[in-house]
């Protein structure tokens, strides 16, 4: 049952994050998820500090709202004349993670609170830990994935022309009054609660690729947004299981071989666009 | 129904860029505003539908202010201001005119799909409507961003440089639908750039640099002294308006 429900964790991470992922690529800010990972920090570390125990809720919700926070905070500081958008990004998110390593040296090193173990998790760990819901039992990262899987999938299905007109044309979506705000700050806090959930499931180096490589290899395999979304799960869902054939075949981390296969899938689709790109431009000659 | 925009002035980082905007534009005429590069053409559009933050001034339309536009205008934006490569087809651009009709969790039904393969046919760009639009030249480009506009349907509508390097075809097509639009009685808004073609193809022209030079009816308008002051010495044609 191990390896099926580290398969099973991997995929959902996976699809999760790439249904985010496209929006975030189309709207040039594929490095927020990175960011938000990153500023965490000092929510997790206050939530620590404030309760007093590692429980994963409390330590969720100071992550949750520490991240949307600094969404907001970068969203409106690079709106802003002589200021821009990826610095503003770059600023917030590193002071944040700054003032949450300061927090931890100072406070938290009393007590065992250490960074790669408890705020970064480790996916091969993920089986270890169940909770029983309905009288079934299954990892706790199975259901808390689920039920973010359940709302980003039914948030970009209901909201998928709003999303596709503030990734398109904001200006355009502006002029007919549409609520293009409350769909910004809505994504990001989709965003904001997957990494941080993610993350602390299964670490965040699996988080950042699948938030931005599945998207990026369907963008260039189709010229269809439904598609796109489509495809880029699937791509997920496929990093997930040869990644973790690689991590048994290599003997190494679970976490690391697949994002190494979903870097490995997007140079083959890169190359295949290449080709076929110049296949093409040949015909015309 | 007309377009009132009062004492109307727009900054960026301290410096006006356009300076007590007075113009009262009717509806049923088409309307170019022409200046020099830098005169503050496009910041004016975008002022008066609420993009850019007015330092001043006041926008009516019919009678109510408009502070922020939610469909009452058109809005064609010049054809740099999105990513083409965005994986979207014609007739999905087209239908985004609809969106503002359409509530929250709403999706373009039958009917609108219907209403904007007509509005494409209007344009001439049935046969693309399948195409991503990458795959456009900058004239088809601009004409499906028409058909998106005549999809909205709505009383005013402001475009962008829309006859900027386009070709000859598509031109007429879009003064053609563009005059449409006006004999349907309303309000057409144009930057436009060529002041060789406006003469034969506008009403009504507002002379803009920084701030409003002369605005009226075409041939009243265009003077040689009213070029001068909007141009300076920039203009070699003169001879050729008068």
């Amino acid at each position: 049952m191990i390896p099926f429900w580290i398969i099973v964790t991997g995929a959902l991470v996976a699809s999760a994050c790439s249904v985010l992922g496209c929006w975030l690529m189309l709207r040039r800010m594929a490095m927020l998820g990175d960011a938000i990972s990153h500023a965490v920090l000092p929510g997790i570390v206050l939530a620590f500090l404030w309760t007093g125990s590692r429980n994963t809720l409390p330590m969720l919700a100071g992550a949750g709202t520490v991240g949307l926070l600094s969404a907001a905070l970068s969203g409106w500081l690079g709106s802003k004349r002589k200021m821009m958008p990826d610095a503003a990004l770059g600023i917030v998110f590193t002071a944040l993670f700054a003032l949450g390593v300061v927090l931890v040296s100072r406070y938290a090193e009393q007590v065992d609170l250490d960074l790669d173990c408890v705020l970064y998790g480790e996916i091969a760990y993920v089986p270890l830990d169940t909770w029983t819901v309905l009288g079934w039992s299954a990892p706790r990262a199975f259901w808390l994935l689920s039920a973010i899987m359940a709302i980003n999938l039914s948030v970009v299905a209901l909201l998928y022309k709003e999303l596709s007109l503030w990734a398109f044309d904001p200006q355009f979506a502006q002029t007919l009054g549409m609520p293009l705000k409350r769909t910004h700050y809505l994504l990001m806090a989709l965003v904001a609660l997957t990494v941080v959930a993610c993350f602390e499931l299964v670490g965040a180096i699996l988080v950042v690729a699948f938030l931005i490589a599945p998207a990026a290899t369907a963008y260039l395999l189709t010229k269809r947004l439904p598609v796109m979304l489509t495809l880029s799960m699937l791509i997920g869902v496929l990093t997930a299981l040869l990644g973790y054939g690689l991590a048994r075949y290599l003997d190494a981390s679970i976490a690391g071989c697949m994002a190494t296969v979903s870097g490995l899938l997007f140079l083959g689709a890169f190359a295949f666009y290449r080709v076929r790109n110049f296949g093409m431009s040949l015909k015309l000659q | 129904m007309n377009l009132i925009i009062q004492n109307l002035t727009v900054a960026y980082d301290q410096k006006p860029v356009l300076r007590e905007v007075n113009l009262t534009i009717p509806a049923g005429r088409m309307t170019a505003i022409v200046g020099p590069n830098g005169a503050g053409k496009s910041t004016l559009i975008k002022a008066i539908l609420g993009l850019i933050p007015r330092l001043s001034g006041e926008v009516l339309w019919g009678g109510a202010p408009l502070e922020k536009p939610r469909g009452e205008i058109a809005y064609v934006p010049q054809r740099g201001s999105v990513d083409w490569d965005f994986p979207i087809n014609v007739l999905e651009v087209t239908l985004m005119g609809c969106y503002g009709r359409l509530g929250w969790f709403r999706r373009p039904g039958k009917s609108d799909r219907e209403a904007a393969m007509h509005c494409l046919e209007q344009v001439g760009m049935t046969d693309f409507a399948k195409r991503q639009i990458g795959e456009l030249s900058g004239g088809q480009q601009q004409r499906v961003f028409l058909a998106r506009a005549l999809l909205q349907d709505a009383p005013v509508y402001m475009l962008d440089e829309p006859l900027a390097g386009v070709d000859a075809s598509t031109e007429v097509v879009i003064l053609e639908r563009l005059r449409a639009v006006r004999d349907a009685g309303k309000l057409v808004l144009v930057v436009h750039h060529d002041l060789q073609t406006v003469q034969e193809n506008f009403d009504d022209i507002v002379l803009l640099n920084g701030s409003v030079v002369a605005y009226g009816d075409v041939l009243q308008t265009m003077t040689a002294d009213n070029l001068r002051k909007t141009y300076g010495g920039k203009l070699v044609f003169l001879q050729d308006l008068d």
